[in-house]
C-alpha cells in the first residue's frame, strides 16, 4: 500500500493526506495548479515537501522526523509524463531497455514482452518522433512498467493525445490496469476520465486533498460544498431542515421535499443539498407513473443542450427563485415527450439521491 | 608558405579546443543546471571576450603571465620558464579568449534538454553520471561539436591577443595569422595569399560543420 502525507508552506502549499492499495486506481482530481502534479512528483522523489511521510510496501521512502528522503533512483517508481519524456536519441526498444533492472542477457526478451503488453510489437526500431501521440504514451507507459515498479504514476497522460485516440487509450489501460498489482495514482483534471478509470477519486484543491473515496461518493455525495464545487456538482441548492409530520423535510422555497439521509442534520439547520442530475425524473406526459408522487416539481424549460445521446434540460423551478435546476435524461426520451424550450414539464427529484451538506 | 607557423597554429587551436572540451561542458553544465545570485555576473565574465578589444585582453593576461605576478611566478616555479612570450602562455591564453565560444553553444544545447526527460531518466534508475552520458551527452552533442569547431577555428584565427603575449618567436609563438601579417609587411604577397587561402577554407569548412550540427540540434529540440 501506498501512504502519503505531505504537509508544507512554502512555495506553495500542500496538505496531503492519501492512500492507494495495490491494484487499486486512485485519480487524483483538482482543477490547474492545484497542486496534483507536486504530490505526484513528491510521491517519485522529484521533490520534496517539507514535512511529512511517503511509505510504500512497508519501506518508507520520505520521512521528515527520521531524515529519510530517497533519491528517485532508490524508490522503484514508474513515472508516465504528461508529454511522455521519451528519451529523443534512442529506439523504442533503447528506451525501455534503459530502464530495464535485470540481468542483460534478458533485455531484449523482456523488452519485447513489455512492447507486447503495451500493443507495440514491430515498433521497436522506431524513434520517438516516428509514433503518433498514443503509441509515445504506450511506450512511456512500458517504460515506467520495465523497472517493476512499485507503484505506477501517470501525470495527465491523456491530456497531449486527440480524443479520438483518448477513448482507445481509455480501453487499453483499463485492460493493462487489471494485469498490474501495484498502485497506481492517476492526476487529471478530467471528471469523467477520473471516474471511468479510478477505483477512488481524490480531490485536492489549492494543495489540499479534500475528500477521497469511490467516485460515485466523492461526485454525488460531496464532504461540502467546496467539494461539491470542484467535482462541478451541477445542482447546488441551500435549504433548512424543518420537522413536518415527525420527519425532517427540506424546505426549498415553498417546497418540502422528503430526505433519506438526514445523519448528522438537526432541525432549524441551514444545510446546502445536492441531486445528480439523473436522479431528477421526468413525469411522462402520455401515462402516469405511481413516481410522480416523489417530491414532484413542475418547472418551465429555459435551455435544452443535447450531446452523445443525453439531452440536458435546465428548469426554472415554480415558486422558486432558482433558475438552474438541471436534469439529464436519454435524448430519445426527450424526442419521444415532445420537449422544447418554454415549455412546462414536471418532475421528481430520487428522495435518495439528495445529498445534504453543512453550510 | 611557412609551415612552422601553421604547424604551431594547428597545435595550438587543437590543444585549445580538446582543453575547452572538459573545461567549457563543466562550466556550462553548472550554469545550466543552477540558479544562484551572480550567475548574469559569471556569465558576463565568459562572455567578456567576445566583446572585448583584443589588445585590452592580450594586455590584462600579459600583466597576470608576468614572473611577479600569481600565475606567472607559480608556472616559473614550476617549470623554470616564463609564461608569457611561450607556447605554454599563449595555449593559456587561448582557452580564455575562446571560452565563449566553447560555452555558450554547449550551454544552449544542455539548457534545450526538457528537465522532463532528465527525470524520466532518473525515475528510469539511472544515475545521475549515467544521466549524463547515456541522455544529457548524446542529447547535447551537437552543440558541444559547435563549441569544439568554433574554439578550433577562432583560435587559429587570433591575433592581437596572440600578438601581445606571444610575441613573433618562431616555432613557438608565431602563428599563421602573425606569419600572414609579417609576410605583408615584407611585401611577401603571394606567401600571404597562400595562407590566407587556407585559412578562409577552414573557416568555412568550420562553418559549414556550424550550421549541419545546429540543424540537427534544432531537429532533436523539436522532437
Amino acid at each position: 500500500m501506498l501512504q502519503v502525507i505531505l504537509q508544507q508552506t512554502r512555495p506553495t502549499t500542500l496538505n496531503v493526506d492519501l492512500n492507494c492499495e495495490k491494484g487499486e486506481v486512485l485519480a487524483l482530481v483538482g482543477p490547474s495548479g492545484a497542486g496534483k502534479s507536486s504530490v505526484l512528483r513528491c510521491i517519485a522523489g522529484l521533490q520534496s515537501a517539507q514535512k511529512g511521510m511517503i511509505s510504500c510496501k512497508g519501506k518508507t521512502w520520505f520521512d521528515s522526523e527520521a531524515r529519510i528522503n530517497q533519491t528517485p533512483q532508490q524508490r522503484r517508481v514508474g513515472m508516465v509524463f504528461q508529454h511522455y519524456a521519451l528519451f529523443p536519441h534512442l529506439t523504442v526498444m533503447e528506451n525501455i531497455k534503459l530502464a530495464l533492472d535485470i540481468d542483460k542477457d534478458l533485455h531484449h526478451q523482456h523488452g519485447e514482452q513489455l512492447l507486447d503488453k503495451v500493443n507495440l510489437s514491430g515498433l521497436e526500431q522506431r524513434y520517438p518522433h516516428q509514433l503518433s501521440g498514443g503509441q509515445q504514451q504506450r511506450v512511456a507507459i512500458a517504460r515506467a512498467l520495465a523497472r517493476q515498479p512499485e507503484v505506477l504514476l501517470l501525470d495527465e497522460p491523456f491530456s497531449a493525445v486527440d480524443k479520438v485516440t483518448r477513448r482507445k487509450l481509455y480501453m487499453e489501460l483499463n485492460t493493462l490496469r487489471r494485469q498490474l498489482d501495484m498502485p497506481v495514482i492517476l492526476v487529471t483534471h478530467d471528471l469523467d476520465e477520473a471516474a471511468m478509470l479510478a477505483d477512488n477519486l481524490c480531490v485536492i484543491h489549492q494543495g489540499s486533498t479534500l475528500q477521497q473515496g469511490r467516485p460515485e461518493q466523492v461526485l454525488f455525495k460531496p464532504d461540502n460544498v467546496a467539494i461539491a464545487r470542484q467535482v462541478d456538482a451541477r445542482n447546488v441548492f441551500t435549504g433548512q431542515l424543518v420537522e413536518h409530520e415527525n420527519s425532517l423535510k427540506l424546505k426549498w422555497y415553498d417546497n418540502l421535499i422528503d430526505v433519506v439521509d438526514t445523519t448528522n442534520f438537526s432541525v432549524g439547520d441551514n444545510i446546502h443539498w445536492t441531486l445528480s442530475p439523473s436522479k431528477v425524473l421526468l413525469h411522462q406526459r402520455v401515462r402516469q407513473s405511481r413516481g410522480e408522487h416523489e417530491n414532484p416539481l413542475v418547472g418551465t424549460i429555459s435551455e435544452m443542450v443535447s450531446l452523445r445521446g443525453i439531452t440536458t434540460l435546465i428548469l426554472n423551478v415554480e415558486h422558486t427563485q432558482e433558475k438552474h435546476l438541471q436534469m439529464d435524461l436519454p435524448e430519445h426520451v426527450a424526442i419521444r415527450n415532445q420537449l422544447k424550450i418554454g415549455e412546462t414539464i414536471s418532475v421528481s427529484l430520487l428522495a435518495d439521491a439528495i445529498h445534504l451538506m453543512q453550510e | 608558405m611557412d609551415w612552422q607557423a601553421f604547424e604551431v597554429s594547428m597545435s595550438l587551436a587543437l590543444l585549445t579546443c580538446l582543453s575547452l572540451l572538459p573545461i567549457g561542458l563543466a562550466i556550462a553544465y553548472l550554469l545550466a543546471k543552477s540558479r544562484f545570485v551572480g550567475r548574469g555576473f559569471i556569465e558576463a565574465i565568459i562572455t567578456l571576450p567576445l566583446v572585448l578589444p583584443p589588445t585590452v585582453l592580450g594586455y590584462f593576461l600579459l600583466v597576470g603571465m608576468d614572473n611577479n605576478s600569481f600565475l606567472g611566478g607559480l608556472f616559473v616555479s614550476l617549470t623554470g620558464q616564463s609564461l608569457a612570450f611561450s607556447f605554454a602562455g599563449l595555449w593559456f591564453a587561448s582557452i580564455i579568449y575562446s571560452l565563449p565560444f566553447a560555452v555558450q553553444p554547449m550551454l544552449r544545447s544542455l539548457e534545450n534538454i526538457e528537465p522532463e526527460i532528465r527525470e524520466a531518466a532518473w525515475c528510469s534508475g539511472l544515475s545521475k553520471w549515467k544521466t549524463f552520458f547515456k541522455i544529457e551527452l548524446p542529447l547535447a552533442w551537437p552543440g558541444i561539436i559547435t563549441a569544439m569547431v568554433l574554439s578550433f577555428s577562432h583560435t587559429l584565427g587570433e591575433f592581437g591577443v596572440v600578438l601581445m603575449i606571444g610575441g613573433n618567436i618562431a616555432g613557438e609563438t608565431r602563428t599563421l595569422s602573425i606569419a600572414i601579417y609579417d609576410s605583408v609587411l615584407a611585401f611577401d604577397h603571394q606567401q600571404a595569399q597562400s595562407m590566407s587561402l587556407i585559412l578562409l577554407a577552414i573557416a568555412l569548412v568550420t562553418i559549414t560543420i556550424v550550421y549541419t550540427f545546429n540543424r540537427k540540434q534544432s531537429r532533436v529540440a523539436v522532437l
